[in-house]
């Protein structure tokens, strides 16, 4: 099987989460081992993969939850 | 029980069990298990109803009043999905009535998105970034910028962002979730991934927010 860059665009994502067939991966890594440029893309789409899961960029308004547990524990004591 | 245990608990019981027994007490009137039950899913609650909202405050109100609604309908609750599921789809709607009603005339039409989805997406080209800094998180403008490029994706895209990649949640629940077919899900993440990195390559590059040492050696991916 040969890839070319559009073929490997669209699958990327499978490749990042590891759903991909043996054959197809075999595929990919062989245009990625020669393409820069879907390299390049690859890389730079996992490492913001993997910064975004940080809970740091999305964090919880301070108070938060005990602001939801003090709420909750009216409507409980209301039933 | 505090948090830490509730978590470990239910991460000791990956069919749900734990957490199927204590929806059985609850129901059954212990109500004050409710907080132990819903903590380990308060981030996730939050998030999704941000990723419609875009706004703290009213993602933060969705959040609580999602909750609430939980426990007022837990007795609807069937065990065929896990309760984190059932209670997201059940925020997910909440802030998407919210936003309807706030701003229907800036309504976002799915059926506009889903014709965007046919068309093919073409990543931009930029130069290496191969680092994973790591540290760079430290930084606050480091975080701003991944956050203001998740903000700045259409929803359809923002929201399967954040539960698949965010939050963590699997291909099938993120369908679940959202209403959509896993096949569904697999062609909004590639291109929601793709569209991310191309928000956050120039704002890195551009203004040195990260270094761009290649790895030496290729690694993969999901190592």
């Amino acid at each position: 099987m040969v890839l070319n860059c559009k073929d490997v665009r669209r699958e990327i994502s499978n490749y990042i989460d590891d759903d991909i067939t043996p054959e197809m991966r075999a595929a990919l890594e062989a245009h990625l081992g020669q393409c820069r440029h879907c390299s390049a893309i690859l890389d730079g789409t996992h490492n913001v993969i993997v910064l975004i899961a940080d809970d740091r960029v999305f964090p919880l308004p301070v108070g938060f939850s005990s602001r939801l547990h003090d709420r909750l524990q009216q409507e409980l004591e209301s039933v | 029980m505090t948090p830490e245990q509730t978590v470990e608990l239910q991460n000791a019981s990956p069919d749900g069990s734990v957490e199927s027994a204590m929806i059985v007490r609850i129901l059954a009137g212990e109500n004050e298990l409710y907080h132990d039950l819903i903590r380990p899913h308060e981030r996730s609650v939050y998030l999704t109803a941000f990723s419609v909202l875009q706004n703290t405050a009213d993602a933060e109100e969705v959040a609580q009043e999602s909750i609430l609604k939980g426990f007022r309908h837990l007795c609807q609750y069937r065990a065929e999905s896990r309760f984190s599921t059932w209670l997201l789809k059940i925020t997910l709607n909440e802030a998407r009535m919210r936003l309807r009603k706030q701003h229907r005339e800036l309504w976002e039409s799915i059926d506009a998105q889903t014709d965007e989805e046919q068309s093919e997406y073409v990543p931009h080209e930029f130069g290496d970034w191969r680092e994973i800094p790591s540290e760079a998180l430290e930084r606050k403008e480091v975080r701003k910028v991944l956050s203001a490029a998740v903000a700045a994706l259409p929803e359809i895209y923002r929201e399967v962002i954040l539960l698949r990649d965010v939050r963590q949640f699997s291909v099938a629940e993120t369908a679940e979730v959202l209403g959509v077919s896993a096949g569904v899900v697999k062609t909004r993440l590639v291109r929601a991934r793709l569209q991310l990195r191309d928000l956050v390559a120039p704002m890195t590059t551009s203004r040195g927010l990260f270094s761009r040492n290649p790895f030496l050696k290729r690694k993969k991916p999901w190592s």
